[in-house]
């Protein structure tokens, strides 16, 4: 057993309104540079849709992750033999153009038109070429299905339904869609660290942030299309890969990331996971229906004195171990299992999971209220207008049970806290829909408060780093008194 | 004027390559110290992606086995006279090497035209690619003449580019060697001796960071705070 810690990350994709603050709050912090203007490390996207960059989830088209080959794994885009090949030319990287080009307004022109007998107007202006440019698409082109028929429709987990759940989907009167918020996953076993030529991408061993080292970086832009989720992007100012960070520098000061601090719905948990890596190459080569188990499996319990024991061993503090232990994002992945992992068939173990949505609760029903003494109490998941197969493609794999398990859960939570409070339903059939759903009175009371009477410091259990002390180790901080820091300061200026 | 011409071929052949040896050396060791952030190309694939290949996987292997001729040629020369000695093999040398480089003169003049076209990947182009890439014309454009103008290239560069070469190597530079040789060749030897000494300064240095240890490390890379890599 080789022990180690992750910040382990969690969305409760029933919270999210997709109001964006999350994105906004990483931009003003880290991408409002010149070359980051395209990117989003943090998006909202809506589902079903096409996402950003668009189609990001084919990987017939951009062919990130892992697949299988003979016996073992490998990545799609690339590989040792193929990187003499690739390094020229990267046959799976996006261009500019399959995310959207960067604009700004020409806002002095409302100053300084002359005068005329119009209005006068702020045209956009390319943020790449300083000149003006029709836009043609944007981050979130597709917000709650703005063209749906050159969107959504394209959506690549609508694969394996049928046409009447896709009709269903997309009618008028039952219209549905929900948000997907996404960054980097941290993933266990990331593409993009394979991929990369120089070695310059790198997971930190104390807390299992992947980031680019940007001296080593030398532009060959493998990771770009290595990672399936396409959360690397390339900076084309300074020739270098950029990638979501976790705001290591607020976690180390124990401070939640940006777009978990300021996220309105409170959707974002967050919290250590400790894990076995001795166990990441083998689990990531199962056949697909066993990875969500294998990846659970993986995520150690906290409580397990073996486990403590040898997390010790391995230099992790009992600060670390305490916070593990106090892990939102433990208790929904593993004790409750409502969290899934989105997209594991790509094989890089993402660390950051999602509780799937519930809404609306209701299918289309004939007779308008909704039966509750019906035997099958969970009918209406199964007739939900998002089709659970739908679900299923994007957070289990394929498979409906992981899905339908945390949807029953879900709801027997509901009705159980309905029956207390409100009354209109009867406490013998709540219970039963727990027994049904696999869960505790006790785990619902649990489920609910965590889901809905959290407080910041129960959604984000911040480990303290130490990275104080680490560091005080290695260099004398008084003698940096009045330079400009630890780090590097160095432009992209190239040539003579 | 026999005399001037006499300088001139000294300062060309025998002094300018030294020189361009000398900024080679120094300013690359000197740049990846101070620079290493900017040492490598800046990939312009991100802003237009389709053109990109066209211009670039040409480019790179028509110059990878144009160079790697001259090399084997500046190391071997004998067993290229040997190969040559028979004119069907001679033939297919020759015929090779000028298809590789056209090849490769065809992928810079699309490299070329897409900087020039394409509005955002002008944006990235600095003024040192601007002069990099029209001394790479240059360069690949005589190179291409040479093998048709001066036909049997593979052998006469064994017989009297490799000594001038080798006799640079060993610091008692034969001039004799270069002054007889044509205009275009001489052109391509300066300019070659200009690219070396200006390659620090422009985007080729990515040459030198080719990533070789990719094919052994393992896949997964994890850093601990002040022990670097291990996996
Ligand atoms: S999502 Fe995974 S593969 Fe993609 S950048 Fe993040 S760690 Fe790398
Ligand atoms: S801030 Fe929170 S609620 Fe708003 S879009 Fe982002 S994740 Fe969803």
């Amino acid at each position: 057993m080789n022990v180690r810690a992750q910040i382990g990350t969690m969305f409760h994709l029933d919270k999210c309104i997709g109001c964006h603050t999350c994105s906004l709050a990483c931009k003003n912090i880290w991408t409002d540079r010149r070359g980051t203007e395209y990117m989003w490390w943090n998006n909202v996207e809506t589902k079903p849709g096409t996402g950003y960059p668009c189609q990001w989830e084919d990987q017939e088209k951009f062919r990130g992750g892992w697949e299988k080959h003979n016996g073992s794994i490998r990545l799609k885009s690339t590989g040792k033999a193929r990187i003499v090949t690739n390094i020229f030319h990267n046959p799976h990287m996006p261009s500019m153009d399959d995310y959207y080009e960067p604009w700004t307004y020409d806002y002095q022109h409302l100053f300084n038109a002359p005068e005329g007998p119009d209005q006068p107007t702020a045209r956009p202006i390319s943020m790449v070429t300083g000149e003006h440019i029709d836009v043609e698409s944007g981050p979130n082109w597709d917000d709650d299905l703005g063209g749906s028929p050159v969107y959504a429709e394209h959506d690549p987990n609508l694969a394996g339904l049928s046409e009447e759940q896709r009709r269903q989907l997309f009618s008028v009167e039952q219209l549905v869609f929900f948000y997907l918020p996404r960054i980097c996953n941290h993933c266990l076993n990331p593409a993009c660290v394979a991929s990369c030529p120089s070695g310059a991408l790198y997971k930190r061993g104390e807390d299992g942030i992947v980031l680019v080292d940007q001296k080593r970086c030398r532009a060959w832009r493998s990771c770009i299309a290595a990672c399936p989720y396409k959360k690397v992007f390339f900076n084309w100012h300074t020739g270098k890969s950029e990638k979501c960070i976790l705001c290591y520098p607020r976690l180390e000061t124990g401070q939640a990331p940006a777009c978990f601090h300021s996220c309105v719905g409170r959707i974002r948990y967050l919290g250590v996971l400790l894990y076995d890596a001795e166990r990441i190459a083998d689990a990531a080569n199962l056949p697909t229906e066993q990875l969500i188990d294998a990846q659970r499996e993986m995520i150690l319990d906290p409580h397990d004195s073996h486990v403590i024991e040898n997390a010790l061993k391995n230099g992790i503090s009992d600060a670390v171990i305490e916070a593990a232990q106090d892990s939102p994002v433990y208790k929904f992945v593993k004790v409750w299992k409502i969290a899934l992992p989105p997209h594991i068939e790509f094989r890089t173990l993402p660390m950051l999971f999602y509780v799937p949505p519930m809404a609306p609760v209701m299918a289309q029903r004939r007779d308008g209220a909704l039966d509750s003494v019906s035997d099958n109490l969970f009918h209406d998941i199964e007739q939900a207008r998002v089709p659970l197969k739908f679900l299923a493609n994007l957070l289990g794999a394929g498979q409906e049970g992981k899905v339908l398990y945390a949807l029953r859960k879900q709801k027997a939570v509901r009705w159980y806290r309905r029956a207390l409070t409100v009354g209109d339903v009867d406490l013998e059939t709540a219970r039963r829909m727990l027994r049904d759903a696999d869960c505790t009175e006790h785990e619902a009371q649990a489920i609910y408060e965590l889901t809905s009477l959290c407080t910041v410091e129960q959604r984000f259990v911040i480990p303290p780093m130490l990275r104080e002390q680490a560091i005080e180790s290695l260099k004398d901080p008084h003698e940096q008194k009045q330079n400009a820091g630890f780090g590097f300061l160095s432009g992209p200026r190239r040539g003579l | 004027m026999a005399q001037l011409l006499n300088y001139v071929d000294t300062a060309l052949f025998a002094l300018a390559p030294y020189v361009a040896m000398f900024t080679f050396f120094l300013v690359s060791i000197q740049r990846y110290r101070a620079q290493t952030f900017s040492f490598s190309s800046l990939s312009s694939q991100l802003l237009e992606n389709k053109r990109h290949f066209w211009a670039l996987v040409p480019f790179h292997y028509g110059i990878l086995v144009v160079l790697a001729g001259h090399l084997v040629a500046f190391l071997i020369p004998r067993s290229i006279l040997l190969w040559n000695s028979h004119p069907l093999r001679l033939y297919v040398l020759e015929i090779s090497a000028l298809a590789f480089g056209i090849l490769s003169l065809v992928g810079l003049i699309a490299a070329v035209a897409r900087r020039l076209s394409n509005s955002k990947v002008r944006k990235v182009t600095s003024p040192v690619d601007a002069v990099l890439y029209f001394l790479l014309l240059v360069q690949l454009a005589s190179g291409v003449a040479i093998a048709i103008l001066y036909p049997w290239g593979t052998s006469w560069f064994a017989t009297s580019m490799t000594p001038y070469l080798w006799s640079l190597v060993k610091f008692s530079p034969d001039v004799t060697l270069m002054a007889a040789a044509p205009h275009l060749v001489k052109l391509h030897v300066f300019n070659a001796f200009v690219v070396i000494g200006l390659f620090p300064f422009t985007r080729l240095v990515h040459i030198l960071v080719v990533p070789n240890p990719y094919l052994w490390r393992k896949p997964q890379v994890v850093r601990w705070y002040g022990l670097g890599a291990r996996g």
